[in-house]
């Protein structure tokens, strides 16, 4: 464990240098994530005062809020890591990572954390000013925002732990922007990220109960909001809980599998 | 062989499977239906042993099987067929105490980060490979100092040149103390001195640690200097095992013979065998290994001989010899 550690504290000195070096890089990613939410919130907020002030339950302040919530959810669950795998299997640079004598996994929860921490020091000024400007409502209670980092961090790890399985399909096909594309498009609907689950039809939201997406993102923002009971909360961890181990399996199946299939080009 | 293998081999084998298809739309549509595939022999049953501390060189030409038989030792890949047991574990199992006692050395971007400057890529393999904190700066110091790294360590791998990158990826993959080194092409790119300097190196660390050293490339230099032994890989298959000399001892049918003679000797010198070069006082000739003794004795009967060697032709013309004429290990 101790070794682990060290190993994380070397992984994350390094990502956080090299974070450096790319500023402008990163200040322009940071400039889409923060965007993204905030075009989502002006058209509900519009469509809200519109309705004569509230919407399947959100009215201004909740909208801003949710997205609020949701700019920050998504921020700490997020990562890239299918969008580079691709390229890290044709190049033969996995190929670096595979002789070291601790498992790949752990560089990229790393180089996460340490971009996470890096561009927080920007996306809480951030939140803090469109917090001024849109004027967010909470109702939410002690007990929620005690257990909420459980549920940041279930939905971390599981988004972690699929994100990887689904890159590794790498391993299989040179098309894996495809199914990346598909994975975006029901992340963005089932999630909750596009609007809220509410806002939706009774069946999309049922279908949306038994996919991850909702768990990883939807659950810890409403948690976060005040919107669920403590019962509610309860079946939401029971449920993350579930999508992290089959996450968690599914990843060292396919890892397993796909470095057996590895052809390890290049180099 | 004298102590018990290090590296055992038996039966090697890998094979790819590859699909094709004939240029056109026609062909693109009825692969879609059908699709073609054909089975590539990358490395095709080889076996072979090695001892602790021996160096070994790996020769072929390019898609002979040696990179891949250098990525399945160090647990990069899994072999169609065969066994291979390295510091006795199974090198595709990849288990944690055998990564931590090899190294493989492929290309240009293994060890270092692009961004940063080389010593803190030093100090992630120090926690990645736990190294104590004694042991790590004296193997840096001996590594800087053999390698001639002190001006390197604190730029950017991005700002160092080629050979400078090579150096230090060496470097990289040393600081565990790997007692296995495998080694896929590491001179490669590189201008004469810096080439000299890396076999040197090698030829200095192995003589240090007793390292056992895997090496592939296509400078015969470097295999000259550090290896005694060579393994010659063709078509995935073993072409030979056994020392550098014996290589055209086995493979050369011919003998260089040169021959001084005094300015002006003139004489048919095809008579005698093909001749390779010639200047006035001095011949070169080929001679199959039969006839070389008849072909000397004739040489100094007929001639005022200032001098005469008899010579193996260059290992490069050997190597050659052997690829073109796909010759086959007899059993």
């Amino acid at each position: 464990m101790s070794h682990l550690l060290s190993v994380y504290k070397g992984y994350f000195r390094t990502s956080l240098a090299v974070q450096f070096q790319y500023r402008a890089a990163m200040f322009i990613w940071l400039l889409g994530a923060i965007m993204e939410p905030l075009v989502y919130l002006v058209v509900w907020r519009t469509v809200a005062l519109q309705q004569g002030g509230s919407v399947g339950g959100y009215d201004v302040g909740g909208f801003a809020a949710y997205y609020l919530t949701m700019m920050l959810v998504n921020h700490f669950t997020f990562s890239w890591i299918m969008w580079e795998y691709d390229y890290r299997i044709r190049s033969g640079e996995f190929s670096s990572l595979l002789l070291k004598p601790v498992h790949p996994i752990h560089s990229d929860m790393a180089d996460n954390w340490a971009y996470k921490l890096f561009t927080l020091t920007l996306y809480v000024p951030v939140a803090i000013g469109l917090a001024w400007l849109f004027r967010p409502t909470w109702n939410v209670e002690g007990w929620a925002l005690l257990v909420l980092p459980v549920a940041l961090i279930l939905a971390f790890l599981t988004r972690f732990f699929l994100d990887w399985s689904l890159a590794m399909s790498a391993f299989w096909t040179t098309r894996v922007q495809a199914i990346n594309q598909a994975y975006f498009v029901a992340m963005l609907f089932f999630s909750g990220r596009l609007a809220p689950l509410t806002l939706f039809p009774p069946w999309f939201q049922r279908i949306a109960d038994f996919l991850p997406f909702r768990w990883v993102m939807a659950f810890p923002v409403e948690l976060a909001l005040g919107r669920l009971t403590p019962g509610q909360a309860l079946i939401g961890f029971g449920v993350q809980l579930g999508w992290m181990a089959a996450g968690l399996l599914l990843l060292n199946l396919v890892y397993r599998a796909g470095i057996r299939r590895y052809a390890a080009f290049g180099g | 062989m004298s102590a018990d293998p290090l590296i055992t081999v038996r039966n090697l084998r890998k094979t790819y499977t590859v699909s094709e298809r004939p240029p056109g739309v026609g062909a693109a549509l009825r692969s879609l239906i059908r699709r073609q595939s054909r089975e590539i022999h990358a490395v095709d049953g080889i076996s072979f042993d090695v001892a602790p501390g021996e160096i070994i060189g790996f020769l072929g030409p390019n898609g002979a099987g040696k990179t891949t038989t250098l990525k399945m030792l160090a647990g990069l890949l899994h072999p169609t067929g065969g066994d291979a047991r390295v510091l006795g574990f199974q090198p595709w199992r990849r288990e944690k105490e055998y990564l931590r006692r090899m190294t493989l050395v492929m290309g240009q971007r293994n060890q270092l980060v692009w961004d940063i400057p080389v010593i803190d890529s030093f100090e992630l393999n120090r926690a990645i490979y736990q190294i104590p904190d004694g042991q790590y700066a004296a193997t840096v110091a001996l590594l800087t100092d053999l390698l001639e790294l002190d001006p390197l360590l604190h730029k950017p791998v991005r700002n160092l040149s080629l050979g400078e990158r090579m150096k230090c990826e060496i470097a990289g993959a040393l600081l565990h103390q790997p007692q296995v080194l495998f080694l896929d092409e590491p001179t490669i790119g590189l201008d004469v001195t810096m080439q000299r300097r890396i076999r040197g190196f090698l030829a200095e660390y192995n003589r240090r640690t007793n390292a056992t050293i895997l090496l592939t490339s296509h400078y015969m230099a470097d295999v000259e200097a550090l290896c005694k032994r060579v393994v010659v890989i063709h078509h995935g298959t073993l072409l030979y095992d056994g020392d550098l000399a014996g290589l055209a001892a086995r493979f050369s049918p011919f003998k260089t013979v040169e021959v001084e003679v005094p300015k002006g000797a003139g004489a048919d010198w095809s008579q005698f065998g093909e001749v390779i070069a010639r200047t006035d006082g001095m011949v070169s000739l080929r001679i199959p290994k039969g006839e070389t003794a008849a072909v000397t004795g004739r040489l100094l009967a007929q001639f005022d001989v200032a001098d005469l060697t008899v010579q193996d032709p260059p290992i490069e013309d050997v190597i050659e010899q052997v690829f073109q004429e796909k010759l086959r290990i007899e059993e």
